[in-house]
C-alpha cells in the first residue's frame, strides 16, 4: 500500500516526458534563431557568390575539419554517457561527460586560435583591412563572426549545463531511474553539434 | 506508439557505429568539395549535412525511439523552416 503511494507520488511530481517536450520546444526556438541567420546567409551568398568564395578561401579548412571531428566525438561521448547511466554505471557516465567537456575546451581553443588569426589579418568587421574588402567578402566575414560566435557561446553554455548534470549524477539526483536531465543536457549538446554540421560546409567548403 | 518515457537503451556499440558513419560523411563532404559541380556543390554539401543531422537526430537524440507526436512536431518545425526558405527564394529570385 505505502509503496503504491510512493510510486503514485513519483508519478505526480516527476514528469520526464513533460520535461523532454519542454526541452524540445526550447530547441525549436534555438533552431529558428540560427535559422534566421542561415536565411540571411542564403540571400547574401546568392547575391555575392564571388565574395563568399574569396572569404571562404581565407578560412583554415584543417582547423574546421578538426573541430568537426571534436564536436562529433563529443556528441558520441554524451550519447554513451546516457547509455552508461541507463545501465546504472554512473561513474562511467560522469567520466564520459568530463571527456565531452574536454572536447568542448579543445573546440574553443581552436576557435580562439582561428579568430586570433583573423584579427591579425584585420578581418574583423570594422578593422582597416576589412573595410577595404569587396562587399560580398564583408558580408561573409560579418556572418562568419556572428554565426560562429553565437555557436561558440552555445558550446560554452552546453558545457556548463553538462557540468551541472555531472554534479547531479555525483550527488545522486540524476540516476538510473531519473536520467531526464542528462538526456536534456545531451539534447542541447546535440543541437550545438547539428548547427556546426551545417556551419562547417557553408563556411569552410565553398569552391 | 508508446505513451511512456523512452526506455529504449541504445547500446554502446551502436552509438559508436553511428559516430563512425558521421566521420565517414564528414570525410565525404570534404572530398566532394574539392571538385566544382557549380550550383550543385552547395546542394550536395547540404544533402550530406542533412544525412548527418538525421543520424544525430534519430540515434543520438533518440528521436527514433520517441512517440509519434514528438517525432511529428520535430519534422514539422524542420519543414516549416524549409517552407520559409522556399517562399523567400520564390519571392526575390524571380
Amino acid at each position: 500500500m505505502s509503496s503504491d503511494n510512493d510510486l503514485h507520488d513519483q508519478m505526480i511530481h516527476f514528469d520526464p516526458y513533460g520535461k523532454k517536450l519542454g526541452m524540445w520546444l526550447f530547441l525549436f526556438t534555438e533552431f529558428l534563431l540560427f535559422g534566421g541567420l542561415f536565411v540571411v546567409y542564403a540571400v547574401y551568398r546568392s547575391m555575392n557568390p564571388e565574395g563568399f568564395h574569396l572569404g571562404s578561401a581565407e578560412l583554415d579548412l584543417t582547423v574546421g575539419a578538426i573541430n568537426t571531428v571534436f564536436l562529433l566525438t563529443s556528441s558520441l561521448t554524451v550519447a554513451l554517457s546516457i547509455t552508461a547511466l541507463q545501465k546504472g554505471n554512473s561513474k562511467l557516465a560522469i567520466n564520459l561527460i568530463m571527456i565531452t567537456i574536454l572536447f568542448a575546451f579543445a573546440f574553443m581553443f581552436n576557435k580562439y586560435y582561428e579568430w586570433t588569426m583573423k584579427f591579425e589579418h584585420g578581418l574583423f568587421p570594422g578593422m582597416e583591412h576589412f573595410n577595404e574588402l569587396p562587399v560580398g567578402e564583408k558580408q561573409f566575414f560579418n556572418l562568419y563572426f556572428m554565426m560562429t560566435g553565437l555557436h561558440a557561446l552555445h558550446v560554452i553554455i552546453g558545457a556548463i549545463l553538462l557540468l551541472v548534470v555531472a554534479w547531479g549524477i555525483k550527488k545522486g539526483t540524476v540516476n538510473q531511474k531519473r536520467y531526464i536531465y542528462l538526456e536534456n543536457g545531451g539534447l542541447y549538446w546535440h543541437l550545438v553539434d547539428v548547427i556546426w554540421i551545417y556551419l562547417f560546409p557553408l563556411f569552410y567548403l565553398i569552391i | 506508439m508508446s505513451e511512456e518515457h523512452s526506455e529504449h537503451i541504445v547500446s554502446y556499440k551502436f552509438n559508436i557505429l553511428v559516430w563512425i558513419d558521421l566521420l565517414i560523411f564528414t570525410f565525404i563532404t570534404i572530398e566532394i568539395a574539392q571538385f566544382d559541380f557549380q550550383a550543385l556543390t552547395v546542394v550536395i554539401a547540404l544533402i550530406v549535412a542533412t544525412i548527418k543531422t538525421l543520424l544525430v537526430g534519430a540515434y543520438f537524440m533518440h528521436l527514433k525511439f520517441e512517440n509519434r507526436f514528438l517525432q511529428s512536431v520535430v519534422v514539422g518545425v524542420f519543414l516549416l523552416f524549409i517552407a520559409v526558405l522556399i517562399l523567400l527564394f520564390s519571392d526575390y529570385l524571380y
